[in-house]
């Protein structure tokens, strides 16, 4: 079907000579160098397979991506943003991974008319009463999959849960999320530095906190770090660990080796779940980029999935932002984590899954779904959301 | 609230452990800026190719000893390449090139590791003989862990000879001195500096082989961790080895015994959430304020070198 659409799109092209003349463009402004970066690359690539699978062009218009390294800094960010707009004209900016850069941007991206469509960050602060016209999210509100794992540890019974995250806006909604729909004990809850290396001290002291479960958020590097560290403590054994899928995503799983194997975490997507859709997108990211997606190579696909089917139900009038923004509200497209809408406050209903580390057939580890969390959850901001 | 004394003894293992692997690190740092009066950003990059070297190397000869030694080895023969070609242009300019320079050289080295080894990041376990916890002072530690605190002082104890019982390092700490005396006595000063940008570079490499196995080894791993390394280096005084030993376990104590001690300490004061936030930020801050105190009272560092 896809494919009858970009040849329909195509010849649509060839005869309006407007849309050949003004190409629709993106602002990549992801993290591709230092820590982290993994995390970007892998949106900028499922970004980019969507691209290229719908060739090259989104809605049927052809499309210009402009890309831009963050190296995970907020200034960065926001000058990159500031340059997009002014002299590269883009119509929508995209990729960023982490939320206090997302906030960083926004002002910027608001005075430009310019749509973002975070294909990762989620901030509690753009969900709730400072919702914006400009923003919608694809892939989560920040608290969403640590409410799914509040609630698997809930259902099994632990009672003594000792919580750590990053300092800073999305681990602090990580654990206001979990505490959610975990309504036990509470052993400890420690913020550590974002990007902190050596978490020797913090693992002391959980250990003589004695809980009876763990739960970390920890993305990219500091997971890496924290589940090697957590097993060489000889806690694994002792302590179950649970987390988010950020710690446990594809793309630390070989840095973390079997330290990982058989940890629980929770996410909107898995690549083993069964949409013709999900089963197309990780068989051809695997031939282009020889490894198994990430989640958030997952939210960078649906991220142009989503744009395309926007532009394309807004046709002439693209850049429009009025009309640009409806047509992107109904989120007309096939995500690969399957059903999909967006709640008032331009983040997702989607369902949430346990999953489990677990080698494949080939010796690497991934992740396999054990059962759905959630059924088409939304967020607990979109109430105080005074969007029209 | 009271601190039990294994959690005590623990916790300072891990600040030792933390600050000894600063010390590695700032070593070569320190003989690199004191000797050589360059401003070496691309020092994080050894560290780097360290990490990256030993995994590959590990794959490769399945023997985490053999494996250090041949990182350590690469990242020497590197250093001295590197040396030759591009930091010997740069002695004469003032530090601003240097920075812009060497930062260049770490922008080419995170795009060949990425190029080599790609964006993910890679595998690196403590060798068998060492993955598990062995008891020390009743408490149960990593093995790891010591085994870095062991390469560390051993480190330590190799500098010192190195310094201040070889000729090779009387030059070294004539050379940090008064440089312009030591050319006027006729030593090829340039093949000191080779010298001793080789055994930085080995040292940074070391390192890094053995941060691997408990950090994540990828790409800009060596820009987090040199900043610290700097601070470490501005504490013991510029060029001190014993300087950095000293500045790197101060570092490393604080830097742990203050993410230890403020939150229990601001749990008296504020609200759990509060509290946790307040006292991580404060925590991530600990070690400059500890750079500052020094500074105010020791503006050339504890242990200053006479130039």
């Amino acid at each position: 079907m896809r494919r009858v659409s970009t040849v329909l799109a195509a010849a649509i092209l060839a005869v309006s000579s407007t849309a050949a003349a003004d190409p629709l463009k993106i602002g990549m402004i992801t993290t591709l160098s230092g820590p982290g970066a993994g995390l970007g690359i892998d949106i900028r690539d499922g970004f980019q397979l969507a691209l290229d699978r719908l060739g090259g062009m989104l809605g049927g218009v052809v499309t210009q991506v402009v890309e831009g390294d963050d190296q995970r800094k907020p200034d960065i960010a926001v000058q990159l943003a500031r340059r997009m707009i002014a002299r590269d004209g883009v119509h929508i900016v995209t990729g960023i991974v982490w939320s206090n850069l997302a906030l960083a941007v926004m002002p910027t991206v608001v005075r430009g008319d310019v749509f973002f469509i975070s294909a990762n960050a989620g901030p509690s602060a753009l969900a709730g009463a400072q919702c914006n016209p400009y923003f919608f999210n694809v892939a989560w509100q920040n608290d969403n999959n640590h409410e799914a794992m509040g609630q698997v540890v809930q259902d099994r019974g632990f009672d003594n849960a000792y919580l750590m995250a990053p300092n800073y806006p999305a681990g602090r909604d990580a654990l206001a999320g979990f505490k959610r729909f975990y309504t036990g004990g509470i052993a400890g809850e420690v913020y550590t530095p974002l990007g902190q290396l050596d978490y020797a001290a913090e693992l002391a002291q959980l250990r003589a906190a004695a809980p009876d479960a763990v739960f970390v958020f920890y993305p990219g590097g500091m997971g890496i770090n924290f589940v090697k560290q957590y097993e060489q403590a000889g806690l694994k054994a002792a302590i179950p660990l649970f987390g988010p899928a950020f710690s446990f995503s594809q793309d630390i799983l070989a840095a973390v080796g079997d330290a990982a194997l058989g940890v629980n975490n929770t996410a909107q997507w898995s690549p083993d779940l069964e949409t013709p859709e999900n089963q197309a997108f990780v068989a051809a990211f695997q031939t282009t980029y020889g490894r198994i997606p990430s989640l958030y190579a997952s939210q960078g696909y649906d991220a142009a999935l989503l744009i395309d089917s926007a532009v394309r139900a807004a046709g002439d009038r693209f850049d429009d932002d009025t009309i640009l923004r409806a047509t992107l509200r109904e989120a007309a497209f096939d995500s690969v984590r399957g059903a999909f809408r967006f709640n008032t406050n331009h983040y997702p209903i989607q369902d949430f899954y346990l999953r489990e580390v677990v080698k494949n057939d080939a010796g690497v580890l991934t992740n396999r779904v054990v059962r759905k969390v959630f059924d088409q959850h939304g967020d607990a901001y979109a109430d105080t959301c005074g969007m029209p | 609230m009271a601190i039990d004394p294994s959690l005590a003894i623990e916790q300072t293992l891990n600040g030792l452990q933390l600050g000894v692997m600063l010390f590695l690190i700032a070593a070569g740092l320190t003989l690199v800026f004191g000797i050589m009066d360059l401003i070496n950003l691309a020092h994080g990059s050894f560290y780097m190719f360290g990490a990256y070297l030993t995994a590959t190397f590990v794959g490769m000869f399945d023997h985490f000893g053999l494996a250090v030694l041949g990182a350590v080895a690469c990242a020497a023969a590197l250093g001295i390449a590197i040396e030759l070609v591009a930091m010997r242009t740069l002695y004469q300019r003032d530090h601003l090139d240097q920075v812009l320079a060497t930062f260049g050289l770490t922008l080419l080295a995170n795009e060949a590791v990425k190029m080599t080894w790609g964006p993910v990041p890679i595998f690196l376990n403590p060798p068998a003989a060492l993955d598990q916890t062995v008891t020390v002072f009743g408490i149960a530690y990593p093995a790891f862990r010591l085994a870095i605190i062991a390469v560390g002082l051993a480190v330590g104890l190799f500098l010192w000879w190195l310094i201040r019982q070889t000729r090779l390092g009387m030059l070294i700490r004539a050379g940090a001195t008064n440089r312009t005396m030591v050319l006027a006595l006729g030593v090829d000063i340039r093949r000191i500096f080779t010298t001793v940008f080789a055994i930085g570079a080995a040292l940074a490499a070391l390192a890094g082989a053995m941060a691997g196995p408990i950090l994540a080894v990828q790409v800009g791993m060596g820009e987090e961790i040199l900043i610290l390394a700097f601070v470490v280096v501005v504490i013991g005084g510029i060029g001190s080895v014993r300087g950095a030993l000293v500045g790197a376990l101060l570092v490393g104590l604080v830097d742990t015994l203050g993410r230890i001690l403020l939150p229990s300490a601001l749990a008296a004061l504020f609200d759990p959430a509060t509290a946790a936030g307040t006292a991580g930020a404060l925590a991530s801050m600990s070690i400059y304020m500890l750079m500052a105190v020094v500074l105010a009272l020791r503006p050339q560092g504890l242990f200053p070198t006479s130039r």
